[in-house]
């Protein structure tokens, strides 16, 4: 580790860290722009200037850029001196000439990076007379505003959109004074992670629009900790409220999760909280089959009198409800009787996910996939199924950029010269898929086959990794399956990615097994899973005994559904299934096909109302803390079923009966400090210390200062009263430091820039100490209907989230031009089927990258009715007309203009 | 042996074509050497020539070359010759390419030979249309005699050359933006180490020299290093090509020794001053050079003696500035030039210019104010050293106005006091 000085005082650093990353881990505050710690450093704004002296007796010194300065063992610094002060001042007076005075009317203000850095660096007198240069803004889809007359010509946006997610419609157009950066005509940002401009552009350049339509400045936002509902992924969020309505969702940084960066799905789709459809009320069924809202208590009391009379009582419960949840429900059926609400297909990949979880296969998290150097994906659609993998999966390809750029002493933080010397060549990235993937473009193999041959050829893999001669594959595909074999054995750190989306057990199977193949072969080869929703594993840890047609099965005359639409799961058989039951009582936030359905239904509260805890894909038990206080009678979903049955506790009491009673899941106590928790005798505070109007926010309905709503739940308090800077990261309800006001003030709590929390990365790893897992017989389904997943539409909950909603995809049946040929269709033709006697209609969408034997369908509401299936007789749809185009790239309207 | 070898074939009777050229001794270093001598003899001859790059900044091209790592076989090596002449009052690549391109594809030829490239770009700016097709034409005679393309001349060495037109940006003149714009991307440089030898164009080694450099190439190889170190005075090596333009008898552009002093320069070659027209000062090598006076014609044009003198030599063509043209005006004018092209990527430069720019035009116009000249004697600190810039583009914007307000400074002072510029309706 090199020592190096500056100001005379000395600092042991990092050996391979660049100068600006080395004064920020040491707490030394510099002002910088262009760097970026998720971007490295392309020396562009000048900003984290210091002076570098050549020895000991050179009093002079010359201004280096910190973020462009390796650090050497003995080299000297300054930072004070008064000519690197002078010239960070010189630097952000040249930045403001044209920046507007907006920062009253600017959504960035008070959590500015640029607002910031300018006190930072004590500019404060204008001399510029001059006009400022002004630009036409553009649409850029329903999530991000643009505002480029802000800009501070940073690059931090392109560099982060082309170079960091690999989008193709985000430039920098133009040169000198004039550089705009935007698209090339207005439209909706192609990126699945374009939200994150908002967070990276260092002023208010970029903005969450959705934000903007109920705008909060950040210090009047009640924030809290959370865990992403939009996959299984796990992702850290700071949720924030003001008055009742979630306003919006930024990331929070976890080192081994979600790093810097959301997906699209998670930062926009949590607007579903603030939904028309939620339930903000209990209803009861009357005669005419509508809903009676109804108060309550008296909901609980009829719902008691229809449980203690019941003969038979089932619950199904939900792996997108906490497991707190979960467990009040399993308490209240009993055991015998509840089901996680999963299928038996689902149930029986989780339980493969979690012996291979327990077992002693590497299993990486999202950011450790960053480090491979060889990655297969069997089966999965990432960018739509588990989104944020997907841009970890971009960064591994760029491994073997990073280890030509070492060849010849490129450090690893000099972003240009490291992406100059890869150009094209990346890790190997196998992506075997039934339909086109986001990542093909940056993949060294893409094969388009159907689910079951994606299986054998995942087989033929395996035995390609030992060497054998399966036999039964054609000649093509064995020498595929070796190509495949070679490049992973000759990986250091090998990845395989598969999951749950296919609902294809033989899929997943095959893909341990390559796991297990080659870790018995000592290649250390890492196995990602990815399940459903936001506690798959939780639930199937909780209790993995019946699926949902085991508890169908029994015909119960009274089920209690947890926050989960049988429809989705059920699919055509929905109706059925569903019509033997006398007493139907369902807790949920959001109307659906079950609710419409229910006897009784129950406001649930949405993860920014309820504490939960949620366990990820890679088994990290993570707890989601409340937001705010829902209006009226919403409550907690735990809340709920224990006054079912007249019982009330803490929540912390529920961790420790989970923990007694399922010794995997005894971990989830320590998930997150207990409600008792203090620092010098205080709660966190949900608000900032500079929250303003909490006495006056209801003076509207009264004039007296209301007394702020308690938590006994949780260590946080609803109030600006209370510890923030001491608060553990799990705690910690949103991200600020002094002179730090926007979340560039992540390096404030980490232990080094861009590595672990000083409190430790928040949650726990529950699924350890696992015996060795064999490998097993690999299945086929011969289903031909193959389902495409949405990143936008795929998702029960961020469906209902009003923005994210316009952009989901009308249903259509894509096929091969063979396949079309046959059924006499074109593109843009409809094709119909009959199912329960009910007559479709879909768009054709001819596609000769789909492997000839399946359709694949949109996974979307509108399709439901094709989960379960098999196959579909198809043929044209006659009177048919093309739909306008949907939702997908309509542009509604643009301020611009 | 020709005292003035890079000029020999320019007689102003037009191009030589390839007979004229292999007639004059052209293509003799490439059939003695291509595929028989050892690219290391080669190396070793031109690091004992003392060759300086002729681009403007003098590095010795010998320890340029040698800094590219050994070939690994793993792909493409680059020779790339920088046409994009772009300098303001610079014109001496122009003459060349026009008039002998036969001489800029024989030093490519060789410099790729000594340095394993087995690809060449000509990376010309754009307004250079004559010099463009002459090359093309050339290019495609050589390759009909096994100059170029697959197995030159019978032996295992293959180079194949192409020419790039510019988009037309100053900066490409800048070697690694360069390389970016080649690549299809931003012509934007880049940040050094890594140097061009090591990740160049497209990730590998790369060297880029001036065509006047590259042309000097054959010429070393044929006539020896002692040979060339005679044609400069002094310790000087070899010829260059000195030019001058503004209110001279005799704009052009000579060859003549290394070391000739200004004064030859401007009073033999260019004939002196127009009748009625005095010598105030002049920029050395270029728009991005300091002013020198008439006090320093008696310097030699050399790179250490100007550079003595606080200026540059740069190309080596000088821009003259007489006594009836304003100088706030030319700087004014150079400015906004420097301002445009800036490519906008570091923030002094793109920020810093426009805002020294309109300082100049309020001045010139005559609404200065006292204050302003203290705001550019700050902005010159700020953006004129470098280092402090991402690249010497604004420094080198920051030449002719430091030194115009070394040298000039009363004549500001004048435009702000009086609130005009005295030069009005002088011509």
């Amino acid at each position: 580790m090199p020592t190096i000085k500056v100001d005379n005082q000395k600092l042991v650093v990092k050996d391979g860290d660049n100068l600006l990353q080395a004064l920020l881990s040491a707490g030394i505050d510099i002002p910088y722009f262009c760097w970026h710690p998720a971007m490295g450093s392309i020396g562009a704004c000048r900003q984290c200037a210091v002076v570098q002296y050549a020895g000991e007796d050179d009093t002079r010194g010359r201004i280096v850029m910190s973020c462009m300065t390796a650090v050497t063992d003995q080299a000297r610094f300054s930072v004070a001196t008064q000519s690197a002060d002078q010239f960070r001042k010189s630097v952000i007076e040249n930045l403001m000439l044209n920046h507007p005075h907006d920062c009253p009317v600017c959504e960035e203000g008070g959590e500015c990076h640029l607002q910031d850095m300018t006190v930072m660096s004590g500019h404060s007198v204008r001399h510029y007379e001059g006009k400022k240069t002004t630009y036409r803004n553009q649409y850029l889809g329903p999530f991000i505003g643009h505002e480029m007359n802000r800009c501070i010509t940073c690059y931090r946006c392109v560099r982060y959109y082309q170079d960091h997610a690999g989008g193709h419609d985000l430039n920098a157009f133009g040169s000198r004074d004039r550089v705009f950066f935007g698209r090339v005509e207005s439209g909706l940002l192609e990126s699945e992670f374009a939200g994150n401009l908002v967070e990276v552009c260092p002023t208010g350049v970029f903005t969450d629009k959705t934000f903007s339509k109920h705008y909060t400045r950040k210090w009047d936002l009640q924030s809290s900790p959370t865990i992403c509902q939009g996959c299984s992924l796990g992702c850290n969020t700071y949720t924030s409220e003001r008055y009742g309505q979630l306003r919006r969702v930024q990331n929070r940084y976890h080192h081994q999760v979600n790093g810097y960066f959301l997906c699209d799905r998670g930062r926009f789709g949590a607007q579903f909280v603030n939904a028309e459809s939620r339930i903000r009320q209990a209803g009861i069924r009357n005669s005419q089959g509508l809903y009676d809202a109804t108060e309550l208590k008296t909901a609980i009391g009829i719902a008691r009198s229809i449980i203690s009379n019941a003969s038979t009582i089932k619950g199904i419960g939900s792996p997108r409800a906490s497991l707190e949840s979960n467990q009040a429900l399993r308490e209240l059926v009993g055991q015998n009787n509840y089901s996680n609400g999963m299928t038996e297909v689902e149930q029986a990949m989780l339980q493969k996910i979690i012996d291979v979880l327990r077992s002693p296969i590497p299993t990486p998290s999202m950011m450790q996939t960053e480090q491979c150097d060889a990655v297969l994906v069997l089966g999965e659609d990432v960018t739509n199924f588990a989104p944020r993998l997907a841009l970890s999966l971009r960064q591994a390809t760029q491994n073997r950029a990073k280890t030509l750029a070492l060849g010849v002493h490129i450090p690893l933080w000099h972003d240009a010269a490291v992406r100059e010397i890869g150009q094209t060549d990346r890790s190997p990235l196998v992506i075997v898929t039934p339909t086109e993937d986001r990542l093909d473009e940056v993949a060294s193999h893409v094969l388009r086959l159907a689910p079951d041959n994606i299986a054998l050829l995942g087989d033929e893999i395996c035995h390609a990794i030992k060497d054998e001669d399966n036999g039964t594959a054609s000649d093509n595909v064995s020498s595929v399956a070796r190509e495949i074999a070679g490049l992973l054995k000759q990986a250091t750190k090998p990845l395989i990615v598969a999951g749950t989306s296919l609902q294809h057990p033989g899929i997943l199977q095959a893909a341990l097994n390559i796991a297990i193949t080659l870790n018995q072969q000592n290649i250390s080869a890492g196995f990602f899973a990815c399940a459903s929703e936001s506690n798959s594993l939780g639930v199937a840890m909780l209790d993995n005994q019946h699926s949902i047609s085991d508890i169908m099965a029994e015909q119960p005359e009274t089920l209690v559904v947890l926050e989960n639409d049988l429809q989705r799961r059920l699919g055509d058989r929905f109706d059925a299934s569903l019509a033997g039951i006398k007493h139907l009582i369902v807790l949920d936030h959001l109307d659906n096909p079950t609710v419409s359905v229910s006897t009784l239904v129950l406001p649930a509260a949405t993860f920014a109302e309820a504490e939960g805890t949620y366990v990820n894909n890679e088994g990290r038990a993570q707890r989601s803390f409340a937001t705010f206080n829902p209006a009226g009678d919403i409550t907690p979903s735990y809340e709920l079923l224990d006054q079912l049955r007249s019982v009330k506790r803490h929540i912390d009491e529920i961790h420790h009966v989970i923990a007694n009673s399922i010794p995997t899941l005894a971990g989830i106590v320590a998930a997150a400090p207990a409600a008792s928790f203090r620092i010098e005798g205080a709660k966190i505070a949900r608000m900032t210390h500079r929250a303003s109007g909490r006495t006056a926010i209801d003076a509207n309905i009264s004039v007296h200062e209301p007394t702020p709503p308690m938590d006994d739940d949780s260590p946080l308090v609803y109030s600006m009263e209370g510890q923030h800077e001491q608060a553990p990261a799990n705690l910690r309800a949103y991200s600020w430091a002094p002179g730090w006001n926007s979340n560039q003030s992540n390096h404030k709590f980490q232990q080094e820039v861009g590595g672990s929390e000083r409190t430790g990365d928040p949650g726990i790893l529950v699924l350890t100490g696992g015996g060795e897992i064999k490998t097993g017989d690999v299945t086929l389904t011969h289903r031909r209907l193959v389902p495409e997943l949405h990143i936008f539409g795929s998702d029960e909950l961020t469906n209902s989230a009003a923005d994210l909603a316009t952009l989901v995809t009308a249903p259509y049946l894509r096929m091969h031009g063979t396949t079309a040929q046959s059924l006499g269709v074109v593109q843009d033709d409809g094709v119909s089927f009959e199912v329960n006697k009910q007559r479709f209609s879909f768009a054709v969408i001819v596609d000769d990258s789909m492997p000839a034997d399946s359709l694949a369908y949109p996974l979307i509401p509108a399709t439901v009715v094709l989960t379960n299936l098999d196959d579909i007789q198809l043929s044209k749809a006659e009177s048919w007309t093309k739909a306008p185009a949907s939702g997908q790239r309509m542009i509604t309207t643009d301020r611009s203009q | 042996m020709t005292q003035s070898p890079l000029t020999r074939n320019i007689q102003g009777n037009g191009p030589t074509d390839i007979l004229a050229y292999e007639a004059s001794g052209g293509y003799l270093a490439a059939r003695d050497n291509i595929g028989k001598a050892d690219p290391a003899d080669l190396l070793q001859l031109i690091k004992d020539s003392n060759l300086l790059g002729r681009g403007g900044a003098g590095f010795p091209t010998g320890m340029k070359w040698s800094f590219v790592p050994p070939a690994d076989g793993n792909g493409h090596r680059y020779l790339v010759a920088n046409a994009d002449e772009m300098e303001p009052g610079t014109f001496k690549d122009r003459l060349i390419m026009e008039n002998d391109p036969h001489q800029l594809i024989e030093g490519m030829l060789l410099s790729a030979y000594t340095l394993a490239a087995d690809v060449g770009y000509i990376f010309i700016r754009a307004e250079y249309h004559l010099a463009i097709a002459r090359l093309r034409s050339a290019i495609s005679e050589a390759e009909q005699k096994c100059y170029l393309g697959d197995r030159i001349l019978g032996s295992k060495y293959s180079f194949h050359l192409q020419v790039h037109i510019s988009a037309g940006r100053y900066i490409c003149g800048e070697e690694t933006a360069l390389l970016n714009s080649l690549e299809g991307k931003r012509a934007t440089p880049r940040a050094k180490p890594p140097f061009p030898q090591v990740s160049g164009l497209w990730g590998r080694p790369t060297i880029v020299n001036n065509v006047e450099t590259l042309c000097n190439i054959p010429h070393i190889v044929n006539h020896g290093a002692n040979w060339f170190k005679s044609l400069g005075k002094g310790d000087n090596a070899g010829t260059k090509l000195f030019g001058a333009s503004g209110r001279v008898k005799n704009p052009g552009c000579w060859e003549l020794p290394m070391g000739t002093s200004i004064r030859e320069i401007l009073e033999v070659h260019a004939g002196g001053m127009q009748d009625g027209y005095m010598l105030k000062g002049f920029l050395p090598g270029g728009a991005s050079t300091d002013f020198l006076t008439p006090d320093h014609l008696d310097l030699p044009m050399e790179y250490e003696a100007i550079q003595k003198a606080g200026s540059r030599m740069g190309t080596g063509l000088m821009v003259v500035l007489d006594d009836r043209a304003c100088p706030v005006g030319m700087i004014a004018n150079l400015e906004k030039f420097f301002a445009r092209e800036s490519c906008g990527f570091c923030t002094p430069c793109r920020e810093g210019l426009p805002w020294v720019q309109g300082i100049l035009d309020k001045i010139e116009a005559g609404h200065g104010q006292a204050a302003d000249l203290e705001v550019l004697e700050r902005q010159a600190l700020f953006i004129g050293a470098i280092g402090n810039t991402h690249c010497a583009h604004a420094p080198g914007a920051m030449e002719p106005l430091v030194s115009g307000l070394k040298y000039f400074r009363s004549e500001f002072e004048q435009h702000i006091h009086d609130g005009r510029c005295p030069y009005a309706g002088e011509s």
